[in-house]
Protein backbone atom coordinates (compact mmCIF):
# COMPACT_ATOMS: atom_id res chain seq x y z
CA UNK A 1 0.00 0.00 0.00
CA UNK A 2 1.35 3.26 -0.89
CA UNK A 3 -0.58 6.62 -1.30
CA UNK A 4 0.98 9.85 -2.36
CA UNK A 5 -1.19 12.62 -1.92
CA UNK A 6 -1.03 16.60 -2.27
CA UNK A 7 -3.37 19.07 -0.66
CA UNK A 8 -3.59 22.76 -2.58
CA UNK A 9 -5.36 25.33 -1.85
CA UNK A 10 -6.02 28.65 -0.43
CA UNK A 11 -3.73 29.97 3.02
CA UNK A 12 -6.40 29.17 5.52
CA UNK A 13 -8.29 26.40 4.16
CA UNK A 14 -7.11 24.15 7.04
CA UNK A 15 -5.36 22.78 3.84
CA UNK A 16 -2.11 21.90 6.22
CA UNK A 17 -3.61 21.04 9.27
CA UNK A 18 -6.20 18.59 7.36
CA UNK A 19 -2.69 17.00 6.03
CA UNK A 20 -1.63 16.82 9.52
CA UNK A 21 -4.89 14.61 10.50
CA UNK A 22 -4.54 12.42 7.62
CA UNK A 23 -0.69 12.12 8.42
CA UNK A 24 -1.55 11.31 12.23
CA UNK A 25 -4.33 9.26 11.33
CA UNK A 26 -1.92 6.80 8.66
CA UNK A 27 0.59 6.54 11.81
CA UNK A 28 -2.46 5.83 14.12
CA UNK A 29 -3.02 2.59 11.10
CA UNK A 30 0.95 1.71 11.43
CA UNK A 31 1.70 3.27 8.52
CA UNK A 32 5.02 4.97 7.67
CA UNK A 33 4.11 8.72 6.71
CA UNK A 34 5.85 12.01 5.55
CA UNK A 35 4.08 15.67 5.66
CA UNK A 36 5.61 18.47 3.80
CA UNK A 37 4.44 21.60 3.23
CA UNK A 38 5.11 24.48 1.01
CA UNK A 39 6.03 26.55 4.00
CA UNK A 40 6.48 31.06 4.31
CA UNK A 41 4.69 33.46 2.83
CA UNK A 42 2.65 31.03 0.79
CA UNK A 43 0.88 29.82 4.11
CA UNK A 44 -0.23 33.78 4.72
CA UNK A 45 -3.01 34.19 2.17
CA UNK A 46 -1.26 32.95 -1.09
CA UNK A 47 -1.66 29.44 -1.78
CA UNK A 48 -0.85 26.74 0.42
CA UNK A 49 0.16 22.82 -0.36
CA UNK A 50 1.26 19.73 1.66
CA UNK A 51 2.27 16.33 0.23
CA UNK A 52 1.27 13.85 2.61
CA UNK A 53 2.75 10.22 1.81
CA UNK A 54 0.70 6.56 3.64
CA UNK A 55 3.04 3.59 2.60
CA UNK A 56 3.64 0.44 4.64
CA UNK A 57 7.10 0.46 3.08
CA UNK A 58 10.07 3.00 4.29
CA UNK A 59 9.36 6.42 2.39
CA UNK A 60 12.45 7.78 0.13
CA UNK A 61 11.65 10.93 -1.36
CA UNK A 62 9.18 13.40 0.59
CA UNK A 63 8.89 15.96 -2.30
CA UNK A 64 7.03 14.20 -5.74
CA UNK A 65 5.93 15.40 -9.21
CA UNK A 66 2.96 13.15 -9.84
CA UNK A 67 0.30 11.93 -7.29
CA UNK A 68 -1.85 8.98 -7.12
CA UNK A 69 -4.22 11.72 -5.79
CA UNK A 70 -5.04 15.08 -5.63
CA UNK A 71 -7.01 17.43 -3.94
CA UNK A 72 -7.29 21.05 -5.21
CA UNK A 73 -9.72 23.31 -3.73
CA UNK A 74 -8.87 26.87 -5.56
CA UNK A 75 -8.55 27.22 -9.44
CA UNK A 76 -5.18 28.02 -9.37
CA UNK A 77 -4.41 24.72 -7.43
CA UNK A 78 -6.66 22.94 -10.00
CA UNK A 79 -4.59 24.53 -12.95
CA UNK A 80 -1.13 23.62 -11.08
CA UNK A 81 -2.03 20.40 -10.30
CA UNK A 82 -4.37 18.55 -12.28
CA UNK A 83 -2.02 17.33 -14.74
CA UNK A 84 0.26 15.66 -11.74
CA UNK A 85 -2.56 12.86 -11.38
CA UNK A 86 -0.87 9.59 -12.46
CA UNK A 87 -2.69 7.99 -15.03
CA UNK A 88 -5.65 5.89 -13.18
CA UNK A 89 -5.24 8.51 -10.58
CA UNK A 90 -7.81 10.59 -8.21
CA UNK A 91 -8.27 14.10 -8.58
CA UNK A 92 -10.96 15.89 -5.96
CA UNK A 93 -11.54 19.49 -6.35
CA UNK A 94 -14.15 21.73 -4.72
CA UNK A 95 -16.47 23.11 -7.67
CA UNK A 96 -16.55 27.01 -5.28
CA UNK A 97 -15.47 29.47 -7.82
CA UNK A 98 -14.37 27.22 -10.28
CA UNK A 99 -14.78 28.52 -13.74
CA UNK A 100 -12.21 26.20 -15.56
CA UNK A 101 -12.55 22.61 -15.00
CA UNK A 102 -10.45 19.37 -15.61
CA UNK A 103 -10.94 17.87 -18.89
CA UNK A 104 -8.68 14.62 -18.37
CA UNK A 105 -10.56 11.07 -19.26
CA UNK A 106 -7.71 9.09 -18.16
CA UNK A 107 -8.16 9.51 -14.13
CA UNK A 108 -11.31 9.76 -11.54
CA UNK A 109 -12.56 13.40 -11.44
CA UNK A 110 -14.81 14.12 -8.35
CA UNK A 111 -15.88 17.51 -8.18
CA UNK A 112 -17.51 18.34 -4.29
CA UNK A 113 -19.47 21.09 -3.14
CA UNK A 114 -17.50 21.17 0.07
CA UNK A 115 -18.65 24.56 0.97
CA UNK A 116 -22.18 23.92 1.03
CA UNK A 117 -22.29 21.08 2.90
CA UNK A 118 -19.33 22.92 5.65
CA UNK A 119 -22.63 25.98 5.42
CA UNK A 120 -24.90 23.12 6.52
CA UNK A 121 -22.96 22.05 9.45
CA UNK A 122 -23.17 25.73 10.90
CA UNK A 123 -19.64 25.97 11.45
CA UNK A 124 -17.21 26.89 8.16
CA UNK A 125 -14.06 26.08 9.92
CA UNK A 126 -15.19 22.20 9.55
CA UNK A 127 -14.79 22.82 5.70
CA UNK A 128 -11.27 20.91 5.59
CA UNK A 129 -12.44 17.70 7.45
CA UNK A 130 -15.97 18.04 4.88
CA UNK A 131 -12.99 17.68 1.97
CA UNK A 132 -10.96 15.11 4.29
CA UNK A 133 -14.57 12.72 4.40
CA UNK A 134 -14.21 13.22 0.50
CA UNK A 135 -10.58 12.21 0.38
CA UNK A 136 -11.21 9.57 2.83
CA UNK A 137 -14.23 7.89 1.15
CA UNK A 138 -12.00 8.04 -2.45
CA UNK A 139 -9.08 6.82 -1.13
CA UNK A 140 -8.34 3.31 -2.37
CA UNK A 141 -7.12 2.40 0.91
CA UNK A 142 -9.32 2.52 3.17
CA UNK A 143 -8.48 4.10 6.49
CA UNK A 144 -10.56 2.79 9.46
CA UNK A 145 -12.73 5.49 10.93
CA UNK A 146 -11.40 4.89 14.48
CA UNK A 147 -7.53 5.42 13.75
CA UNK A 148 -8.76 9.15 11.79
CA UNK A 149 -10.69 9.54 15.31
CA UNK A 150 -7.53 8.89 17.03
CA UNK A 151 -5.59 11.11 14.17
CA UNK A 152 -7.70 13.81 15.28
CA UNK A 153 -7.35 13.50 18.43
CA UNK A 154 -3.38 13.36 18.16
CA UNK A 155 -3.34 16.66 15.99
CA UNK A 156 -5.42 18.84 17.75
CA UNK A 157 -4.71 20.66 21.10
CA UNK A 158 -6.63 19.00 23.69
CA UNK A 159 -8.62 22.64 24.72
CA UNK A 160 -10.30 21.40 20.78
CA UNK A 161 -11.25 18.20 21.62
CA UNK A 162 -14.70 18.54 22.15
CA UNK A 163 -14.96 19.83 18.70
CA UNK A 164 -13.84 16.04 17.69
CA UNK A 165 -17.76 15.30 17.16
CA UNK A 166 -18.28 18.13 14.97
CA UNK A 167 -15.28 17.16 13.04
CA UNK A 168 -16.75 13.19 12.92
CA UNK A 169 -20.05 14.74 11.22
CA UNK A 170 -18.78 16.71 9.01
CA UNK A 171 -15.91 13.90 7.42
CA UNK A 172 -19.45 12.05 7.13
CA UNK A 173 -20.90 15.15 5.48
CA UNK A 174 -17.83 14.77 2.91
CA UNK A 175 -18.14 11.04 2.33
CA UNK A 176 -21.64 11.40 1.36
CA UNK A 177 -20.79 13.89 -1.09
CA UNK A 178 -19.09 11.35 -3.02
CA UNK A 179 -21.90 8.44 -2.50
CA UNK A 180 -24.11 10.79 -3.97
CA UNK B 1 8.72 1.44 29.02
CA UNK B 2 8.97 1.67 25.08
CA UNK B 3 8.69 5.37 23.30
CA UNK B 4 6.04 6.18 21.90
CA UNK B 5 6.09 6.72 17.76
CA UNK B 6 5.28 10.87 17.36
CA UNK B 7 4.95 12.93 14.45
CA UNK B 8 7.01 15.83 14.22
CA UNK B 9 8.87 18.51 12.27
CA UNK B 10 12.76 18.35 12.19
CA UNK B 11 12.95 21.47 13.88
CA UNK B 12 10.60 20.43 16.50
CA UNK B 13 12.52 16.84 16.90
CA UNK B 14 15.61 18.96 17.58
CA UNK B 15 14.56 21.14 20.41
CA UNK B 16 13.08 17.71 22.03
CA UNK B 17 16.22 16.03 21.17
CA UNK B 18 18.32 18.59 23.06
CA UNK B 19 16.25 18.33 25.80
CA UNK B 20 16.67 14.58 26.31
CA UNK B 21 19.89 14.82 25.76
CA UNK B 22 20.56 17.10 28.94
CA UNK B 23 21.53 20.30 26.86
CA UNK B 24 22.62 22.73 29.21
CA UNK B 25 21.44 25.54 26.85
CA UNK B 26 19.88 26.75 23.83
CA UNK B 27 21.47 30.47 22.46
CA UNK B 28 19.62 31.73 18.76
CA UNK B 29 18.11 33.96 16.84
CA UNK B 30 15.03 33.59 14.97
CA UNK B 31 14.95 32.70 11.39
CA UNK B 32 13.00 30.84 9.07
CA UNK B 33 12.93 28.03 7.97
CA UNK B 34 14.37 26.98 11.81
CA UNK B 35 12.38 28.99 13.86
CA UNK B 36 10.33 26.16 15.34
CA UNK B 37 14.06 24.69 17.15
CA UNK B 38 13.33 28.06 19.41
CA UNK B 39 9.74 27.92 19.54
CA UNK B 40 9.45 24.74 20.63
CA UNK B 41 12.10 24.93 22.96
CA UNK B 42 9.89 28.05 24.70
CA UNK B 43 6.76 26.16 24.43
CA UNK B 44 8.47 22.69 26.17
CA UNK B 45 9.66 25.41 29.00
CA UNK B 46 12.89 22.82 29.47
CA UNK B 47 14.11 25.29 32.31
CA UNK B 48 10.95 24.53 34.63
CA UNK B 49 12.07 20.22 34.50
CA UNK B 50 15.73 19.91 33.41
CA UNK B 51 16.98 22.98 34.27
CA UNK B 52 18.13 23.88 30.37
CA UNK B 53 18.33 27.57 29.46
CA UNK B 54 16.56 28.87 26.50
CA UNK B 55 17.50 32.04 25.73
CA UNK B 56 16.74 34.29 22.30
CA UNK B 57 19.80 36.50 21.90
CA UNK B 58 19.69 39.77 20.51
CA UNK B 59 21.51 38.50 17.43
CA UNK B 60 23.15 35.49 15.78
CA UNK B 61 26.62 37.15 17.02
CA UNK B 62 25.41 37.24 20.43
CA UNK B 63 24.17 34.03 20.36
CA UNK B 64 27.79 31.75 19.13
CA UNK B 65 29.57 33.53 21.37
CA UNK B 66 27.30 32.93 24.41
CA UNK B 67 27.80 29.29 22.94
CA UNK B 68 31.62 30.21 22.72
CA UNK B 69 31.43 31.15 27.08
CA UNK B 70 28.91 28.57 28.01
CA UNK B 71 31.40 25.60 26.27
CA UNK B 72 34.23 27.06 27.89
CA UNK B 73 32.70 26.34 31.27
CA UNK B 74 32.33 22.26 30.00
CA UNK B 75 28.70 23.02 29.66
CA UNK B 76 26.55 21.00 26.17
CA UNK B 77 25.46 23.92 24.84
CA UNK B 78 24.13 24.75 21.09
CA UNK B 79 22.54 27.03 18.99
CA UNK B 80 20.79 27.13 15.64
CA UNK B 81 20.14 29.06 12.79
CA UNK B 82 19.66 29.20 8.82
CA UNK B 83 22.22 30.34 6.22
CA UNK B 84 22.61 34.07 6.80
CA UNK B 85 22.59 33.56 10.50
CA UNK B 86 24.96 31.13 10.20
CA UNK B 87 27.27 33.08 8.18
CA UNK B 88 27.00 35.58 10.98
CA UNK B 89 28.12 33.00 13.44
CA UNK B 90 31.46 32.45 11.70
CA UNK B 91 33.98 34.22 14.12
CA UNK B 92 32.84 32.80 17.30
CA UNK B 93 32.99 29.32 15.37
CA UNK B 94 36.26 29.88 14.05
CA UNK B 95 37.29 30.73 18.37
CA UNK B 96 35.07 27.60 19.33
CA UNK B 97 37.08 25.44 17.05
CA UNK B 98 40.55 27.57 17.60
CA UNK B 99 39.89 26.84 21.25
CA UNK B 100 39.20 23.22 21.24
CA UNK B 101 35.91 23.50 22.93
CA UNK B 102 33.25 21.13 22.42
CA UNK B 103 29.50 22.78 20.75
CA UNK B 104 26.59 22.02 18.97
CA UNK B 105 25.22 24.49 15.75
CA UNK B 106 22.31 23.51 13.44
CA UNK B 107 22.35 25.05 9.77
CA UNK B 108 18.41 24.50 9.14
CA UNK B 109 19.82 25.70 4.89
CA UNK B 110 17.51 28.03 2.82
CA UNK B 111 18.52 29.35 -0.50
CA UNK B 112 21.30 31.92 -0.81
CA UNK B 113 23.02 33.77 -1.57
CA UNK B 114 22.93 36.84 0.69
CA UNK B 115 19.38 36.88 1.95
CA UNK B 116 18.26 34.66 -0.54
CA UNK B 117 15.27 32.81 -0.21
CA UNK B 118 13.48 31.20 2.76
CA UNK B 119 13.15 27.88 0.71
CA UNK B 120 15.64 24.49 1.13
CA UNK B 121 19.23 24.77 -0.23
CA UNK B 122 22.45 22.74 0.51
CA UNK B 123 24.62 25.80 -0.61
CA UNK B 124 26.57 26.00 2.55
CA UNK B 125 28.34 22.61 2.16
CA UNK B 126 31.69 24.71 1.26
CA UNK B 127 31.31 27.19 4.25
CA UNK B 128 30.52 24.43 6.56
CA UNK B 129 32.74 21.49 5.27
CA UNK B 130 35.86 23.93 3.79
CA UNK B 131 35.91 26.31 6.85
CA UNK B 132 33.25 28.94 6.66
CA UNK B 133 35.37 30.83 9.30
CA UNK B 134 38.85 31.92 9.34
CA UNK B 135 41.86 29.68 9.28
CA UNK B 136 42.67 25.78 9.65
CA UNK B 137 40.02 24.00 11.25
CA UNK B 138 37.08 21.57 10.77
CA UNK B 139 33.74 21.42 12.45
CA UNK B 140 32.16 17.76 12.40
CA UNK B 141 29.40 17.85 9.74
CA UNK B 142 26.46 15.77 10.28
CA UNK B 143 23.84 15.85 6.91
CA UNK B 144 20.78 14.03 8.33
CA UNK B 145 17.96 12.80 5.94
CA UNK B 146 15.39 12.33 7.63
CA UNK B 147 13.49 13.22 11.43
CA UNK B 148 14.64 10.36 13.32
CA UNK B 149 18.23 11.98 12.12
CA UNK B 150 17.43 14.61 13.27
CA UNK B 151 17.00 13.35 16.63
CA UNK B 152 19.74 10.88 16.62
CA UNK B 153 22.37 13.99 15.52
CA UNK B 154 21.97 15.82 18.28
CA UNK B 155 23.20 13.21 19.89
CA UNK B 156 25.79 12.25 18.05
CA UNK B 157 26.76 15.59 17.73
CA UNK B 158 27.61 16.53 21.36
CA UNK B 159 29.26 12.84 21.99
CA UNK B 160 31.27 13.83 18.76
CA UNK B 161 32.34 17.10 19.82
CA UNK B 162 32.85 16.25 23.69
CA UNK B 163 34.64 13.47 22.40
CA UNK B 164 37.16 15.34 20.02
CA UNK B 165 36.60 18.45 21.80
CA UNK B 166 35.59 19.76 18.36
CA UNK B 167 32.46 21.79 17.80
CA UNK B 168 29.82 19.81 15.93
CA UNK B 169 27.23 20.83 13.05
CA UNK B 170 24.15 19.41 11.89
CA UNK B 171 23.67 20.34 8.25
CA UNK B 172 20.18 20.19 7.40
CA UNK B 173 18.05 21.89 5.19
CA UNK B 174 14.71 23.52 5.12
CA UNK B 175 13.09 19.93 3.30
CA UNK B 176 13.53 17.87 6.69
CA UNK B 177 13.42 20.96 9.02
CA UNK B 178 10.03 21.73 8.09
CA UNK B 179 8.67 18.09 7.53
CA UNK B 180 6.63 16.00 9.66
CA UNK B 181 7.37 12.51 10.26
CA UNK B 182 7.73 9.54 12.45
CA UNK B 183 10.29 9.83 15.21
CA UNK B 184 11.06 7.72 18.45
CA UNK B 185 12.77 10.08 21.05
CA UNK B 186 15.62 8.67 22.95
CA UNK B 187 15.20 8.42 27.28
CA UNK B 188 15.63 11.95 29.09
CA UNK B 189 19.41 11.70 30.37
CA UNK B 190 19.75 13.89 33.29
CA UNK B 191 22.13 17.19 32.71
CA UNK B 192 25.27 16.28 34.02
CA UNK B 193 26.33 17.75 37.56
CA UNK B 194 28.96 20.10 38.09
CA UNK B 195 31.12 17.35 39.50
CA UNK B 196 30.74 15.15 36.24
CA UNK B 197 31.73 17.70 34.01
CA UNK B 198 34.14 18.34 36.33
CA UNK B 199 35.41 14.75 35.62
CA UNK B 200 34.56 14.95 31.81
CA UNK B 201 36.04 18.31 31.16
CA UNK B 202 39.15 19.10 32.59
CA UNK B 203 40.08 21.73 30.71
CA UNK B 204 36.75 23.66 31.46
CA UNK B 205 36.95 27.37 32.84
CA UNK B 206 33.97 26.44 35.61
CA UNK B 207 35.81 27.81 39.13
CA UNK B 208 38.49 26.53 40.81
CA UNK B 209 36.74 24.91 43.74
CA UNK B 210 38.81 22.08 43.82
CA UNK B 211 41.95 24.01 43.92
CA UNK B 212 43.28 23.05 40.35
CA UNK B 213 45.47 24.77 38.37
CA UNK B 214 43.93 27.78 36.13
CA UNK B 215 42.61 26.70 32.89
CA UNK B 216 42.67 29.57 30.50
CA UNK B 217 40.56 29.23 27.27
CA UNK B 218 41.47 31.41 24.48
CA UNK B 219 41.61 31.08 20.62
CA UNK B 220 44.81 34.30 20.58
CA UNK B 221 48.49 32.89 20.91
CA UNK B 222 50.65 35.73 19.80
CA UNK B 223 53.58 33.49 19.94
CA UNK B 224 53.96 32.17 16.48
CA UNK B 225 55.88 28.87 17.64
CA UNK B 226 53.43 28.02 19.93
CA UNK B 227 50.80 28.77 17.31
CA UNK B 228 52.45 26.62 15.14
CA UNK B 229 52.40 23.38 17.67
CA UNK B 230 48.25 24.62 18.51
CA UNK B 231 47.46 24.32 14.98
CA UNK B 232 49.52 20.95 14.55
CA UNK B 233 47.74 19.50 17.35
CA UNK B 234 44.07 20.42 16.06
CA UNK B 235 45.67 18.77 12.79
CA UNK B 236 46.40 15.67 14.28
CA UNK B 237 42.90 15.37 15.94
CA UNK B 238 41.47 16.17 12.77
CA UNK B 239 43.39 13.15 11.37
CA UNK B 240 41.79 10.87 14.50
CA UNK B 241 38.10 12.16 13.77
CA UNK B 242 38.80 11.27 9.64
CA UNK B 243 39.94 7.93 10.66
CA UNK B 244 37.16 7.17 13.40
CA UNK B 245 34.37 9.27 12.52
CA UNK B 246 33.73 9.02 8.67
CA UNK B 247 29.91 7.64 8.09
CA UNK B 248 27.81 7.30 5.25
CA UNK B 249 24.95 4.68 3.86
CA UNK B 250 25.18 2.83 0.75
CA UNK B 251 22.25 2.01 -1.55
CA UNK B 252 22.25 -1.11 -3.58
CA UNK B 253 25.93 -0.01 -4.55
CA UNK B 254 26.81 -3.50 -5.68
CA UNK B 255 25.87 -4.64 -9.21
CA UNK B 256 24.92 -1.36 -10.44
CA UNK B 257 26.11 0.29 -13.35
CA UNK B 258 25.64 4.08 -12.21
CA UNK B 259 26.01 6.04 -8.84
CA UNK B 260 24.13 8.48 -7.81
CA UNK B 261 26.18 10.67 -5.05
CA UNK B 262 23.61 12.65 -2.55
CA UNK B 263 23.48 14.12 0.80
CA UNK B 264 20.55 14.54 3.34
CA UNK B 265 16.92 15.27 2.31
CA UNK B 266 17.54 14.73 -1.65
CA UNK B 267 19.19 11.72 -0.86
CA UNK B 268 15.60 10.31 -0.67
CA UNK B 269 14.45 12.35 -3.85
CA UNK B 270 17.41 10.37 -5.86
CA UNK B 271 16.42 7.16 -4.15
CA UNK B 272 13.14 7.28 -5.65
CA UNK B 273 14.47 8.68 -8.76
CA UNK B 274 16.77 5.13 -8.18
CA UNK B 275 13.38 3.34 -7.99
CA UNK B 276 12.03 4.71 -11.09
CA UNK B 277 14.99 4.19 -12.77
CA UNK B 278 14.90 0.24 -12.06
CA UNK B 279 11.92 0.17 -14.01
CA UNK B 280 13.42 1.16 -16.50
CA UNK B 281 16.05 -1.14 -16.20
CA UNK B 282 18.79 0.93 -14.71
CA UNK B 283 20.69 0.15 -11.93
CA UNK B 284 21.23 2.61 -9.92
CA UNK B 285 23.60 2.63 -6.66
CA UNK B 286 23.27 5.84 -3.97
CA UNK B 287 25.83 6.45 -1.79
CA UNK B 288 24.59 9.27 0.93
CA UNK B 289 28.08 11.05 2.94
CA UNK B 290 26.31 11.11 6.23
CA UNK B 291 29.42 13.17 7.91
CA UNK B 292 30.59 16.06 5.15
CA UNK B 293 33.44 16.29 7.35
CA UNK B 294 35.33 13.91 7.69
CA UNK B 295 33.95 13.13 3.76
CA UNK B 296 33.71 9.35 2.86
CA UNK B 297 36.42 9.96 0.47
CA UNK B 298 37.65 5.78 0.52
CA UNK B 299 33.83 4.87 0.33
CA UNK B 300 33.02 6.37 -2.65
CA UNK B 301 35.89 5.02 -4.09
CA UNK B 302 35.58 1.52 -3.76
CA UNK B 303 31.81 2.32 -4.62
CA UNK B 304 32.99 3.86 -7.85
CA UNK B 305 35.07 1.01 -9.09
CA UNK B 306 33.19 -0.80 -11.81
CA UNK B 307 30.86 1.81 -12.81
CA UNK B 308 29.97 3.70 -15.62
CA UNK B 309 29.61 6.49 -13.92
CA UNK B 310 28.81 9.32 -11.45
CA UNK B 311 26.11 11.74 -11.09
CA UNK B 312 26.16 14.28 -7.92
CA UNK B 313 22.77 15.99 -7.08
CA UNK B 314 22.97 18.77 -4.47
CA UNK B 315 20.85 21.64 -4.00
CA UNK B 316 23.29 24.18 -5.14
CA UNK B 317 25.47 24.86 -8.23
CA UNK B 318 28.21 21.97 -7.54
CA UNK B 319 30.12 22.11 -4.38
CA UNK B 320 30.49 18.49 -3.10
CA UNK B 321 31.22 17.38 -6.66
CA UNK B 322 34.84 18.45 -5.76
CA UNK B 323 34.68 16.48 -2.94
CA UNK B 324 33.57 13.02 -4.98
CA UNK B 325 36.18 13.71 -8.03
CA UNK B 326 38.81 14.17 -5.54
CA UNK B 327 37.78 10.45 -4.13
CA UNK B 328 37.77 9.29 -7.57
CA UNK B 329 40.71 10.49 -9.39
CA UNK B 330 38.85 11.03 -12.42
CA UNK B 331 38.90 7.63 -13.16
CA UNK B 332 35.06 7.62 -14.25
CA UNK B 333 33.09 10.59 -15.40
CA UNK B 334 31.08 12.82 -12.22
CA UNK B 335 28.75 15.18 -13.42
CA UNK B 336 26.61 17.58 -11.60
CA UNK B 337 23.01 18.30 -11.02
CA UNK B 338 21.44 20.97 -8.97
CA UNK B 339 18.55 23.52 -8.52
CA UNK B 340 19.57 26.76 -7.17
CA UNK B 341 17.73 29.35 -5.22
CA UNK B 342 15.22 27.65 -2.95
CA UNK B 343 13.65 24.96 -6.05
CA UNK B 344 13.78 21.35 -5.23
CA UNK B 345 14.34 18.90 -8.05
CA UNK B 346 11.41 15.78 -8.45
CA UNK B 347 13.06 12.75 -8.72
CA UNK B 348 11.84 12.60 -12.18
CA UNK B 349 14.15 15.54 -12.90
CA UNK B 350 16.96 13.62 -11.15
CA UNK B 351 16.11 10.30 -13.37
CA UNK B 352 16.47 12.79 -16.24
CA UNK B 353 19.73 14.48 -15.47
CA UNK B 354 21.22 11.12 -15.07
CA UNK B 355 19.92 9.79 -18.19
CA UNK B 356 21.08 13.13 -20.07
CA UNK B 357 24.31 13.98 -18.02
CA UNK B 358 26.11 9.72 -17.34
CA UNK B 359 24.11 7.57 -19.24
CA UNK B 360 23.73 9.40 -22.49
Amino acid sequence: MKEEIIIAGFGGQGVLSMGKILAYSGLMDDKEVTWMPSYGPEQRGGTANVTVILSDERISSPVLDSFDIVVALNQQSLDKFAPKVKKGGILIYDTNGIHNRPTRDDIEIYPIDAMDATLDLGNSKAYNMVVMGALLEAMPYKLPMENVIKGLKKSLPERHHKLIPLNEQAIEKGRALLKK
Amino acid sequence: MKEEVRLMKGNEAIAHAAIRYGCDGYFGYPITPQSEVLETLEELMPWETTGMVVLQAESEVAAINMVYGGAASGKAVMTSSSSPGVSLKQEGISYIAAASLPALILNVMRGGPGLGTIQPSQADYFQATKGGGHGDYHLIVLAPSTVQEMVDFVGLGFDLAFKYCNPAMILADGIVGQMMEKVVLPEQRPRRTDEEIRKQCPWAANGRADGRKRNVITSLELESSRMEIINHELQARYKQIEENETRWEEIDVEGADYLIVAFGSIARICAKAKEMAAEKGIKVGIVRPITLWPFPTKAIEEAAKGKKGILCVELNAGQMIEDVRLAVHDSLPVEHFGRLGGIIPSPDEVLEALEKKIIK
